[in-house]
């Protein structure tokens, strides 16, 4: 009985939460960004857009909830999908689907395929520790501040959305001009990566 | 021994039957074709069918929400039609496979329901609608539910930039050839997940070696599709094809030799990653039930398998596009396609470039299944050695010689047409040889007599 009203307190803090930001983001963001006097109807790019913008957040929000470590993996798959069609609306083409092909071609395969070696996956106590609501309290408490400050604190930029330009070539031409520095900074950490993994599952062979 | 004698001789039914499988399916890209214009991205066509509709129905359709919603009905309907192409495509691509196979195991295949046993994927299909969706009790049942969706999206996707001919594409990203090697990555996450959630060994065992796979071959395509990219200096499909011509000492498979064995790498990195035969370890009939599908059933199944022949087009498609020039028809440069503009010949030289795309396309998908009936499955640790230590080095070398051949080509523009010419006069006199060895073998065997009497 205490356990259940201790989770429906939870919740209703967390819904508390989301209640003021949204209020806050309604009353004093939006309206700066709105053209005075009218409301504008939603055209059918906006309502793509927040469907995008609203799996993204239920993907993440499905990763941090969800007790078993397989459904983690598919609500990261929703955000990290929301993600890539966010940067579609940014015009990022290129960035796009980089970020299907690294995140969900690699990343969330490896992950499902790690967790498919795991014994024992779908033991939530094996799996899915959690810190219990005291340590959640005490991370939430250290990270939410900084978040909200930077949400709130940082000037956005706001722009109408320019015409969908190419970006591969610009992006090509950047990284091995401007930013060829770090480019090559980062080849090499992922250099090390990879030398790492092969130094860790190679078996060490006795001479006998 | 008396002459050989068929019993009878049905060759017009059988080119009545091959004509009917080569046209029912594209139907659907005519279909397409017609509806383009709607399609255009200014909106222009959606903003004119709009005024016509408002003419018809005597309402104003002209404002923003009817033309946001138009757009979406026309959306809806191209893909509809797309899907319902690689849906169609597939189930005759599988009674065709059938009867080929038939024919390689020296038996007879599926030659009963309709002319040459041609209705038999209709059969098939309305049987998997018809039977029962099981899903195991201890199976994690909404991910079982939807693993196949992941796989259908995946597969459904590539539409988007896949071009059917000069203007039959539905959008012409900038980014096309990496658009369709990255949303195959859903199939791989689909039938991972398929694999977990079945609660099954066997299909666990399936899904782990449909991820190694799809991973390690994943690499050196990515890496032979950069030959073509590279060559044509973009990743859009249809500039790709416009960089090449008509001619075969135009494509781009001849016009480089790292690209004849990119091509090949290519090909083989497609193969496995769509489990075919000689790579279907997943599925593996003979050691692990179906693989990732062995618990599944109904319509489920059939989206599975589905998906699966579907993707005998695409990853054709792509070869074709990549490297066998796309729809380029002899005769018809640049200038000679943009003066049709706006006469009645505009339509028909849009079929008549997707019938060239379909042809090359339609022979590529003949070479694998081919394939399927003539190799047999390699083992687990021979699929790794095949991509980890021959392919993925040869697709470096060929992207590294790429590099230097396109500096070389800057220097000395010829280079491309004397590779082109010397390795298009060299596959001329592989083919040849090939259709006499062929010949050889037939007349060795009977003659010349083509029996088609169990068709």
């Amino acid at each position: 009985m205490n356990r259940t009203f201790s989770k429906l307190a939870l919740w209703a803090f967390l819904a508390l939460l989301v209640a003021l930001f949204l209020g806050y983001f309604i009353t004093r963001v939006l309206p700066d960004y709105l053209p005075a006097g009218r409301a504008v109807p939603p055209r059918l790019g906006d309502l793509v857009f927040y469907a995008c913008a609203a799996a993204t957040v239920a993907g993440a929000a499905g990763v941090a909830f969800s007790r078993n470590i397989v459904w983690s993996c598919i609500g990261l798959l929703i955000a990290l999908l929301g993600t890539a069609a966010l940067y579609v609306f940014l015009s990022a083409d290129f960035l796009a689907v980089a970020q299907l092909l690294v995140y969900i071609g690699g990343v969330l395969v490896l992950i499902l395929f790690a967790v498919m070696l795991t014994n024992r996956i779908g033991e939530v106590n094996v799996s899915n520790q959690s810190l219990g609501l005291g340590g959640g309290l005490a991370v939430f408490a250290a990270v939410a501040p900084l978040l909200m400050l930077v949400a709130v604190l940082v000037p956005w930029p706001v722009r109408p959305p320019g015409p969908m330009a190419p970006t591969t070539a610009r992006i090509g031409d950047e990284f091995l001009s401007t930013w060829l520095l770090p480019f090559e900074v980062a080849s090499v950490v992922l250099l090390a990566t990879l030398v790492g993994a092969v130094v860790m599952a190679r078996k060490e062979l006795k001479a006998d | 021994m008396a002459p050989y004698q068929p019993k009878s001789d049905p060759k017009w039914l059988v080119a009545l039957t091959l004509a009917v499988a080569l046209t029912v399916p594209f139907l659907f890209p005519v279909l397409i074709l017609l509806s383009m214009p709607l399609a255009e991205p200014s909106g222009g066509g959606v903003t004119l069918a709009l005024r016509w509709l408002g003419n018809v129905l005597g309402t104003d359709l002209s404002g923003p929400v009817a033309h946001d919603v138009g757009t979406a009905v026309v959306l809806l309907l191209i893909a509809f039609l797309f899907i319902n192409f690689g849906a169609i495509f597939s189930g005759i691509c599988v009674w065709w496979e059938r009867r080929i196979a038939g024919r390689m195991q020296s038996r007879i295949g599926p030659n009963r329901q309709g002319l040459g046993g041609f209705l038999v994927w209709v059969a098939d299909a309305v049987k998997f609608l018809l039977k029962e969706d099981l899903v195991p009790a201890e199976a994690d049942s909404l991910l079982f539910r939807i693993a196949p969706y992941f796989v259908l999206t995946g597969f459904a996707l590539t539409f988007v930039v896949l071009p059917f001919g000069h203007s039959v594409v539905m959008a012409d990203l900038n980014v096309g050839v990496f658009y369709i090697t990255s949303v195959t990555a859903l199939v791989v996450v689909g039938i991972l997940i398929s694999g977990w959630s079945s609660n099954s060994k066997w299909a666990l065992f399936g899904g782990m070696r449909s991820a190694a796979q799809v991973v390690s071959y994943e690499i050196p395509a990515g890496l032979a599709v950069f030959v073509p990219v590279l060559m044509a200096g973009s990743l859009s499909m249809q500039d790709i094809i416009r960089a090449q011509g008509a001619a075969p000492w135009d494509w781009f498979i001849f016009r480089n030799p790292a690209a004849l064995v990119a091509f090949f790498v290519l090909f083989t990195s497609q193969l496995a990653e769509a489990n075919r035969t000689p790579f279907d370890l997943p599925e593996a009939e003979s050691e692990l039930v179906a693989g990732y599908l062995s618990e599944y059933s109904g319509f489920r199944f059939a989206l599975f398998f589905m998906s699966e022949f579907g993707n005998i087009w695409v990853m054709s498609a792509l070869a074709t596009t990549l490297f066998f020039g796309g729809w380029q028809v002899p005769g018809m440069p640049a200038a000679a396609i943009s003066a049709l503009k706006g006469t009645g010949a505009w339509w028909g030289w849009q079929l008549v470039s997707m019938a060239v795309f379909a042809v090359k396309t339609l022979l590529l998908a003949n070479v694998v299944i081919w394939l399927r009936w003539t190799l047999p499955r390699i083992r687990i640790d021979q699929m790794m050695t095949l991509s980890w230590k021959y392919l993925v080095p040869i697709g470096f070398v060929c992207l590294i010689f790429t590099l230097f051949w396109q500096l070389g080509v800057g220097a000395a523009p010829g280079l491309e047409l004397a590779s082109g010419v010397a390795l298009s006069v060299g596959a001329l006199f592989v083919v040849i040889a090939f259709f006499r060895r062929v010949f050889k073998n037939v007349t060795d065997v009977r003659g010349d007599a083509i029996d088609l009497s169990n068709w």
